[in-house]
């Protein structure tokens, strides 16, 4: 019999439903793997009892043959999410003890679906990483590592001790966040699907704020149904969120596995950039031609302001995170270091609670915010970005989704970017236009490469079109039959 | 334009961020590399390109001036670094 944490959470949801499976028995074989997998140290507060009292409560709707989507499913919680009198610290000192009164919209959607809350996971500080490396609570490991090596390798970031949970089997699936690249770039990282939708789907209520224009939640998971799944159950208009589209959610996991004949999809040049690894090229090729023996057409596309994007993104996330972070004073939550009088408390409590990344972009975003400079960066920024959206509109107008690679990289090794944040920034050169232009998009497993690690494809699609991307991720995820895992070294 | 150490001194206490003037030197050099690194955007042409502040283009909602919230004080101070008989307590702001 296969595992329990070998489920796919659409195999578990049936075997839960025909009650060949209890909702307990799940969460117990979920959390044996968490508490043997915290040498990789994806979660930062587990919550066994929290769990088991969830599938207890799932246990005995199922037997009355009630439940929701995700009945008694344990999925791992990204620390960025708030969830009631469960510690939810962004992975900040400067959050440290805080325990919300209160629960985010996304993860109150998937109680009120019967899933089950196994923990909260790691993440860069604030969001701010690609590399799970800014955690206060210290780096995650990925599970993965190049073949014949024992050496860390870093899970990509934001999100990745959801990825790290859902790649080593701690939970069928996890929720993530994405502003830059931080739930596609872990996922193409650590083997797994993950799924940044249309900006507006997810409620951004209660998950902690980084860059409010850009921040996205979304799921990770083993497969695009899996994750198909989960994003039905997160999104859904919210209106305490007043950017949260007044929109139902269509059944997501229904677009999955239709087919793609006759679509036309989009290459766009730009992404073939200068020493791109020809792994990376190959595998884009190969997924092109995935896509041309699935029935769709393959058009050339051109996105201009491509190489644009990331500069752009490190003026207005930053703008928007010195906005936001500014709420961390010391005064009414979160922790104090007294200085002196008001304004040393202040500049005291920020300089001690934000960790190095958090601070620089602070300051960058102050910068960029200040008089005498707002026209020329800001202002600036705000007008290139409307032009990478139109590059997108222009490009939609032609085809009906577009496909590259999800990382220039593979995984790389912890500590090889973490000096340099330049070229940590460039992790997500082909994740960031779709955040800049509010479009969903979507990382799957398709390859292994030369080491031994997985490498992912990405879908973009227009607004609103998650159907038609889960669509083509589907589609290629049959061709890839990425079945690749990595060793269990961890256990023990 | 080039970020020099009094410019970060400036925006550190604009943030209300300490910076030790021992860091001014090197918060100003990862500055730069950032922003000249930036500055290639000044290749772009956005003459006539009104600014886009968010992917959603839709009407703000509106919604009924009723209250929806209140009466949750002790929620509201739980979380309190320092509280007392239901206020917070901050460091004097008033000489």
């Amino acid at each position: 019999m296969t595992a329990l944490t070998d489920l796919t959470l659409a195999a578990a949801k049936a075997k839960l439903t025909a009650k060949d499976i209890s909702a307990k028995e799940l969460t117990q074989a979920h959390l044996a793997a968490v508490a043997g997998a915290r040498s990789l140290n994806a979660f930062t507060t587990e919550t066994p009892d929290k769990a088991l009292a969830m599938a207890e409560a799932s246990d005995a709707r199922l037997a009355k043959g009630e439940g929701g989507l995700l009945e008694g499913v344990p999925l791992a919680i990204k620390d960025l999410f708030c969830t009631r009198d469960v510690e939810s610290t962004a992975c900040s000192n400067i959050l440290k003890g805080f325990k919300p009164r209160y629960e985010s919209t996304v993860t109150q959607n998937l109680w009120d679906a019967g899933a089950v809350m196994l923990g909260k996971t790691s993440m860069d500080e604030f969001a701010m990483g690609s590399s799970n490396e800014t955690a206060c609570g210290g780096p995650v490991t990925n599970p993965w590592r190049r073949q014949g090596s024992n050496s860390a390798l870093v899970p990509g970031g934001s999100s990745g001790g959801s990825a790290t949970a859902v790649a080593a089997r701690l939970a069928l699936g996890a929720t993530a966040t994405d502003t830059g690249g931080s739930i596609r770039q872990p996922a193409a990282f650590t083997g797994t699907v993950g799924v940044k939708p249309t900006y507006g789907r997810c409620s951004r209520w209660g998950i902690v704020a980084f860059a409010s224009s850009l921040d996205q939640a979304g799921p990770i998971a083993r497969t695009v149904e899996d994750a198909a799944l989960m994003l039905t159950a997160m999104a859904g208009h919210d209106p305490k969120d007043s950017t949260s589209l007044p929109l139902a959610t269509p059944d997501f996991a229904a677009a999955c596995g239709t087919s793609i004949k006759g679509l036309k999809i989009g290459v766009p040049r730009e992404y073939r950039v200068d020493g791109m690894p020809d792994e990376i090229e190959s595998l884009w090729r190969t997924g092109i031609a995935w896509a041309k023996d699935a029935g769709a057409e393959i058009v050339e596309v051109s996105l201009p302001l491509t190489k644009y994007a990331l500069p752009t993104y490190y003026i207005i996330a930053p703008a928007e995170a010195s906005s936001n972070l500014a709420r961390y004073d010391g005064m009414r939550f979160g922790v104090r270091v007294d200085g002196d009088g008001l304004t040393g408390t202040y500049e005291d409590t920020r300089a001690a609670g934000f960790g190095p990344e958090v601070q620089r972009r602070i300051l960058i975003g102050t910068y960029v915010l200040s008089a005498g400079y707002y026209d020329a960066y800001y202002l600036k920024a705000q007008k290139v970005r409307r032009k990478i959206r139109d590059d997108f509109d222009q490009a939609f107008t032609q085809v009906d989704a577009l496909l590259t690679p999800t990382t220039p990289t593979a995984a790389f090794a912890a500590g090889e970017k973490s000096d340099d944040p330049l070229a940590m920034y460039l992790n997500d050169s082909f994740t960031v236009t779709a955040n800049l232009a509010g479009l969903p998009g979507i990382s799957i497993p398709a390859a292994l490469d030369g080491d031994g690690l997985p490498l992912g494809l990405q879908v973009i699609a227009p607004a609103l079109a998650e159907e038609r991307m889960f669509a083509v991720a589907s589609a290629l995820e049959k061709a890839a039959a990425f079945d690749a895992r990595p060793d269990v070294w961890w256990a023990g | 334009m080039s970020v020099t150490p009094d410019d970060v001194r400036r925006i550190a206490r604009l943030a209300r961020i300490a910076a030790p003037e021992a860091r001014l030197d090197e918060l100003a050099g990862e500055l730069n590399a950032i922003l000249t690194w930036i500055e290639q955007l000044d290749e772009v042409d956005v003459d006539g390109v009104a600014p886009m502040a968010s992917s959603v283009e839709i009407a703000l909602p509106m919604r009924e001036d009723v209250v929806t919230d209140g009466n949750i004080r002790d929620d509201v101070l739980a979380n309190a670094p320092r509280s007392e008989e239901g206020f917070f307590v901050v460091p004097k702001v008033v000489e």
